[in-house]
């Protein structure tokens, strides 16, 4: 057994125990209509988890996502409101802002040696800030365009809707498997995640790689916000409080390791696919308070901090039983 | 001197270099020169600026002086990346690899073979593959790094390093984790290497290692070239003797203390005294007012000595008594009780605290001996520490300057005051004169006189064998972790020391392998 992909395999074997529980109880829950719902639901999730996963390969975290999604959508929204300008080039414009604001942070991590925690901390107070700043207030968006990207969709076999948010997801996921797993970009993300120092010494970009990173976790952000927009409608300054939190949870219940230099993309997949799972058992059984969706979230992501630590000590261990014996 | 191959430029040429740091002059215009599919063993104590020279030559250090030639050109890296683009390569001790990637990825990482820009991993594979099995390893090389012995993972940091470098591999002290058989391994890779043409750095403190790989031998002592001979000519002896011993004046041969009376029963005693796998069992008898040397070379158990001794490491065999009566040790705290004081070779780590003022250093032992439940007022410290001050002459404005800001030899003396405060009867010194300059050397060296006159007991450890003759009342010569010799008064000079160290030892690698 390999010990880099056990806990992807754990997270994929409680996915499929747990869909298997949720089917005996409720056999709708196997069909494309509500797995389709589950992708729409989950995609701005999905996506700016995708970029956790690289900051935390990376041996760091970005608490500032769920405040760049609320501020994404409030700017998409007053943008469209107050100026000219059209859907796309305030997209592309908001793009450029959320990633730049993720390579500033990536650049203060590096050069002033700030505990990452710190910097993305302040980034959150800051998107938040800056959102409040442009609206207090809820703000409707009444596009054209948006409402046609919101009814987009492909219709899956059995009447599932495959919609554009929820595909959009899906795609991101495959470039951040294919940027992991096939790029000297991913590589280097691994490497900052194994040892900073280390790294440096072996030739790895340190500063231009850390800020990459942010600067694809804010880009990620800001995509995730425009999905934001598209799905509900609105920019509200209030909204996606915590996302970050659930992001990080996606991540670690998807078995990357939180000391950074492990983890797959595809791992988070699952794990905001099991987040999501447990949110529609709990709408389906109906009965529920939706507080059980925390509940059991906690204790997965307690059992899978538990099962890292298990791991890292057995391989801890592994390693001195080899160095003493050879 | 003499050139290894006559008429030929040599691969690597290091003339007069020089290092200096504030307070000590790391490296004094030092040469080294190393020839193509050569091993060239470095050796030196602890201090003598091995170390220092290394890494002038992989750019981890900017050098003061001199100049550094890679086959007849002059070069000046800026960085070991620098020197490992230029073809000199180091792999450390320590493996400096990642251990979360795999055997592949540490090859190829920065280089890896793209396809369209994307890494193709079956090439990458393919061909770590295919390096790996040029070093006579047969290993899964998708499966990450730590999952294999550190012996593999060293020669994955060699694969590499030769890889990426080519023309100069610099091991420090690559077999210090390995059992006999790994060191097997390697030195075969290091042969194949050498074979290729390759110069090859070998730094290590294990002199049958030394003299089983190397061709030529370099040795440093107190940042100056002491010699270069081939391996063949030497024998351990000479060897010891460059290491440890200046050549000696025949006039001037001074010898240990005498006068010292054996026949009371000593002030302290440790009986079979030991730890597994740090020191094998030894008996200690030690009087009131002996100075007990302890010589050795680096790595031969002389710390751990001291170590088990004050409880840094708790015996598992033997017993103390103390004028008769049994003591019970096994922690530091037991140790300081029963009056013990011990001052540890590397002070930056393992004793001083930079940041706090001359007199809180000096307060801190006396403090945690009486309890912190009865703090010491303020103005009894500023007495006390302002006394040592000048008992000790240490050199600075006040007693409230940070530690940090001192010169070496003034930090050691705090820390000696630390413990004097403490009236200690019985006090263990691990070189307690390395890294400090001449004049304060011998300040230490009277210091540790006036000590003994004053009937303290003291063990102290060195690589200065001169100086262990000065002060020395009985050396103990420790070899391979155990005691193996002890020298009496008269008996005490650098060359009895000398040929004690060097005595052959029953060969332990042939003996552990043996074993396995």
């Amino acid at each position: 057994m390999n010990a880099r992909t056990l806990p992807l395999l754990a997270t994929v074997l409680i996915f499929i125990i747990a869909y298997a529980l949720c089917y005996l109880q409720f056999p709708a829950i196997l069909s494309t209509r509500v797995v389709g719902n589950l992708l729409t639901d989950n995609a701005f999730l999905g996506i700016v988890a995708v970029g956790m996963t690289f900051v935390i390969i990376s041996g760091g975290i970005d608490l500032s996502v769920g405040s760049v999604i609320a501020f994404s959508g409030v700017f998409i929204a007053v943008m469209l409101r107050d100026t000219g300008l059209g859907p796309w080039p305030v997209f592309a414009l908001l793009l450029v802002i959320t990633t730049l604001f993720g390579a500033a942070m990536g650049a203060t991590i590096h050069f002033l040696q700030m505990p990452p925690f710190i910097v993305t901390l302040a980034g959150m107070f800051l998107a938040r800030g800056m959102a409040y700043v442009l609206s207090i207030d809820s703000v409707p968006i009444n596009d054209e365009t948006i409402s046609v990207l919101q009814r987009l969709y492909w219709l899956m076999p059995g009447k599932g809707r495959l919609t554009l948010i929820g595909g959009l997801m899906l795609v991101v996921v495959v470039v951040g498997i294919i940027v992991a797993q096939r790029t000297r970009f991913g590589t280097n993300v691994y490497a900052l995640g194994g040892g900073a120092q280390t790294a440096r010494l072996m030739g790895v970009p340190v500063a231009r790689t850390t800020m990459q990173v942010y600067a694809v976790s804010g880009f990620l952000a800001g995509l995730s916000g425009i999905v934001f927009a598209i799905y509900t409608s609105a920019g509200y300054s209030l909204a996606t409080v915590g996302v970050e939190l659930d992001a990080i949870a996606a991540v670690v219940i998807g078995g990357t390791l939180l000391t950074g230099g492990s983890g797959f993309v595809a791992g988070t997949l699952i794990g905001v696919l099991i987040m999501g799972l447990i949110q529609t058992y709990i709408i389906f059984d109906g009965t529920l308070s939706s507080w059980w969706t925390k509940i059991a979230i906690g204790m997965l992501l307690l059992g899978f901090i538990v099962l890292q630590k298990a791991l890292v000590w057995a391989g801890g261990r592994r390693t001195e039983a080899a160095a003493g014996k050879g | 001197m003499l050139d290894p191959t006559p008429g030929r430029v040599p691969l690597l040429r290091a003339a007069a270099v020089s290092k200096s740091f504030p307070g000590t002059k790391a490296l004094d215009a030092v040469d080294f020169t190393l020839g193509a599919g050569e091993v060239h063993a470095l050796l030196g104590e602890n201090g003598a600026g091995k170390s220092t020279l290394v890494k002038c030559l992989t750019g981890a250090y900017r050098r003061d002086g001199g100049e550094i030639r890679l086959n007849g050109t002059s070069i000046d890296p800026r960085d070991t990346l620098h020197a490992q683009r230029l073809g000199i390569g180091t792999v450390y001790q320590e493996v400096n690899l990642l251990s979360n990637l795999t055997i592949a990825e540490n090859l190829f990482l920065g280089h890896q073979p793209t396809w369209l820009g994307f890494v193709s991993t079956r090439r990458m594979n393919r061909d770590a593959r295919a390096l790996t099995a040029q070093y006579g390893l047969d290993i899964d090389v998708t499966r990450s790094l730590g999952s294999y012995s550190v012996a593999v993972q060293q020669i994955v940091a060699i694969a590499r390093a030769v890889r990426l470098s080519g023309k100069v591999l610099i091991l420090d002290e690559p077999t210090a984790s390995l059992d006999a058989h790994e060191v097997d391994v390697l030195f075969e890779a290091i042969r194949g290497l050498k074979e290729r043409g390759l110069g090859i750095v070998f730094i290590s403190h294990f002199l049958d290692q030394v003299f089983r790989i190397s061709d030529r031998i370099t040795v440093l002592r107190n940042g100056r070239l002491v010699g270069a001979e081939d391996t063949a000519s030497l024998d351990r002896l000479r060897l010891v003797n460059m290491m440890l011993g200046r050549q000696l004046e025949e006039e001037t041969r001074q010898t240990g203390k005498t006068g010292m009376r054996y026949d009371a029963e000593p002030r302290l005693r440790f009986t079979g005294f030991g730890r597994r796998g740090r020191i094998a069992p030894f008996d200690l008898p030690i009087q009131r007012g002996e100075v007990v040397g302890v010589a050795g070379l680096l790595g031969s158990g002389r710390t751990e000595t001291a170590e088990v001794l004050f409880g840094v490491y708790p015996h598992d065999s033997g017993t103390a008594t103390k004028e008769n009566r049994a003591l019970s040790l096994g922690s530091t705290r037991a140790a300081v009780a029963a009056g013990f004081g011990f001052l540890p070779e590397d002070r930056k780590t393992d004793g001083i605290i930079g940041e706090l003022s001359i007199r809180e250093n000096i307060a801190l032992a006396l403090q945690a001996r009486i309890g912190w439940a009865r703090p010491l007022s303020i103005k009894r410290q500023r007495i006390m520490a302002d006394d040592f001050i000048r008992r000790l002459d240490i050199r600075t404005s006040d007693a409230e300057k940070p530690v940090g800001q001192l010169s070496g030899g003034n930090q050691q003396k705090v820390m000696l005051a630390r413990w004097l405060a403490t009236n200690p009867e019985f006090l263990i010194l691990d070189e307690p004169t390395r890294g400090i300059d001449v004049g304060a050397h011998a300040e230490i060296i009277r210091l540790i006189e006036e000590l003994c006159e004053d009937g303290m007991s003291l063990l102290v450890i060195s690589s200065e064998l001169e100086e262990l003759v000065v002060y020395s009342h009985r050396v103990i010569v420790v070899r391979d972790r155990a005691h193996v010799a002890e020298l009496v008064g008269e008996d005490i000079t650098t060359e009895t020391i000398v040929n004690a160290i060097a005595r052959t030892p029953v060969r332990t690698s042939e003996a552990a392998e043996a074993t396995i």
